[in-house]
């Protein structure tokens, strides 16, 4: 994978609607800017409230961003079948494809990191809701996309009051996931 | 490095932000992708600046109520899409003759009719010139960045103001549903426009006589004075006409107030254009594909440049006049089939070619497909 460096970096979150990657896509680009960068978030979704095709690019760099989506992607998370057979084409040779183990089982590349966000959502958090921000603690891990401890700033300031505690554990579960399938 | 203050704001929050510093009071609206987050913001904020946001029964009565406001001294504002766009032609009208000062938001969609709600269009710039029937101008802004909407909300507000008009933000999908940092405007980096209002104790209030100095002062209803306002073409005191000269000054006054300041009320971004022969002409989030396309044409070797409008309409031909006997090739790329490259044609008026790029599937141009159409279009 390129390092985030000072040019283009670019990731793509995809999946079906009702699964938080909006505010994912969100508190990334806080994170961002958090770190001194800039920063531009687009969204693509369809008509319905829930279901449907979902799709978030956030777009991170030291210099002015003029084409607001991404075409060269760094990082790819997909969290549903459809939205990862739609997507991987943009993934760059030397990008890394993340997937939610347990909802995208067809895989083009051999290299895709598999991690269950949603079954550990359930399983560690409570709730499956909290799959987006496992999803982000484990994205950040493997990338660096964004520093940790502007992630972690970012993710407590927009979720409701309550609920900090939760969040955080749900941060940290995706990050210990992520260090177990970079440990192998 | 960016600037540390920044933060990341969408661009219909920007707008609502820009409306509240632009001292809106009032807004009446009913809610649409891709525009909604203007009226939830809004919603939010008015009670606590003792403002009145009002979710009406769909878009003819929104911006009736915006009308009915601004008349009654409130700085008043809706937002739209596509379809709601459309139900407001004819009042649209209505605020164009009576010179009611209103601000009405239209983050483009794919249309016609329903379309594709969540999906990105600029297919509505000829509809925002001509949507309502019979001669009249229009004052039409597009943003391409999130700090520009807050900006361009504020100017449209100062404009409608100033000039007594509905004006339009015309955003589209990206724009609007766009997040990206920023920093904004600290108040002394904008100014407020108020509309002119007259004088107390006069014996004759002509609130569409005298334009003093650009147009009539404008008395709120309530206040001292009574008058007429109607749709019907009117004399100075407001009331209906058919007196030639009067219905003549009438037409040519309510276009020519707009018109005739085209030039002024210009507003462009340059890019690379100093020694450019292939001219990209842009707006809203196209306008960032196309400074992308910029930079890959000239690393191809292409002298091209951008020119970017934040000021649809009244639409100034003057740029376009002094850049086009240096060009051989300007091409327009729009989210439609060919809006507002007929203008840049008229202005163009023949010395280099103009060609138009649309694009109507529903996604913003990447920058790939720009410049590989310009290069296929200058033999490269």
């Amino acid at each position: 994978m390129r390092e985030p460096g000072a040019g283009r970096f670019e990731i793509r979150l995809s999946g079906s609607g009702g699964q938080g990657l909006m505010l994912a896509g969100k508190l990334l680009a806080e994170a961002a800017v958090h770190d001194g960068k800039n920063a531009v978030q687009t969204q693509s979704y369809g008509p319905e409230a829930r279901g449907g095709k979902s799709k978030t690019d956030v777009v991170i760099s030291d210099g002015e961003i003029d084409y607001p989506k991404a075409t060269s992607v760094d990082v790819l998370l997909s969290m549903s079948q459809p939205a990862c057979d739609e997507y991987q084409d943009s993934l760059r040779d030397d990008g890394v494809l993340i997937v939610d183990e347990r909802l995208v089982s067809d895989v083009a590349r051999d290299d895709a990191v598999r991690i269950p966000f949603t079954a550990l959502a359930i399983e560690e958090c409570g709730r499956q809701l909290f799959a987006n921000v496992v999803a982000l603690g484990a994205l950040v891990e493997l990338t660096g996309a964004v520093s940790w401890e502007s992630l972690r700033s970012a993710v407590l300031a927009r979720v409701p009051r309550g609920t900090e505690d939760v969040n955080e554990k749900a941060l940290a579960v995706g990050r210990e996931a992520a260090r177990k399938v970079s440990r192998g | 490095m960016a600037d540390t203050t920044a933060r990341v704001l969408q661009g219909n929050e920007a707008s609502a932000i820009g409306a509240l510093a632009a001292g809106v009071d009032f807004f009446a609206g009913y809610p649409i992708t891709p525009s909604s987050e203007i009226a939830e913001l809004l919603s939010q904020c008015m009670p606590l600046i003792n403002g009145r946001f009002i979710q009406m029964e769909d878009e003819i009565a929104s911006i009736a109520a915006i009308i009915g406001a601004s008349l009654a001294g409130a700085t008043s504002m809706t937002a739209t899409s596509g379809p709601g766009f459309s139900l407001m032609q004819e009042n649209i009208g209505l605020a164009c003759l009576a010179e009611v000062p209103c601000v009405i938001v239209n983050v483009m969609r794919a249309g016609p009719s329903t379309g594709l709600p969540t999906q990105a269009a600029q297919g509505d710039v000829q509809q925002t010139r001509w949507g309502t029937h019979g001669d009249h101008a229009i004052v039409a802004l597009a943003p391409s960045t999130v700090r520009e909407c807050f900006e361009l909300t504020v100017e449209c507000v100062n404009l409608a103001e100033r000039l007594r008009t509905p004006t339009v933000l015309l955003m589209d999908e990206v724009i609007g549903h766009m997040r990206e940092s920023v920093v904004l405007p600290s108040g002394d980096e904008y100014r407020l426009v108020r509309r002119i209002e007259p004088p107390t104790g006069l014996r004759d209030y002509c609130p569409f006589g005298e334009c003093v100095p650009e147009v009539a002062a404008l008395a709120a209803f309530g206040g001292e004075y009574r008058f007429h306002v109607t749709g019907l073409t009117h004399d100075a005191h407001g009331y209906p006409t058919m007196v030639p000269e009067e219905v003549d000054w009438k037409i040519r006054h309510i276009v020519g107030k707009i018109e005739s300041r085209a030039d002024q009320l210009a507003s462009n971004e340059e890019f690379m254009t100093e020694d450019a022969d292939v001219l990209l002409f842009a707006y809203g989030s196209t306008a960032r594909v196309a400074k992308a396309s910029v930079r890959a044409l000239r690393e191809a070797g292409v002298k091209a440049g951008l020119l970017r409008v934040r000021t649809i309409w009244p639409f100034s031909q003057k740029r376009l006049r002094e850049l086009a006997p240096g060009l051989r090739l300007v091409v327009v790329p729009e989210m439609n089939l060919g809006q507002l490259v007929v203008e840049v044609e008229r202005a163009v008026c023949g010395e280099a070619r103009v060609v138009p790029l649309g694009k109507v599937d529903g996604h913003l141009f990447e920058p790939g497909d720009i410049t590989e159409f310009v290069l296929e279009e200058v033999g490269a």
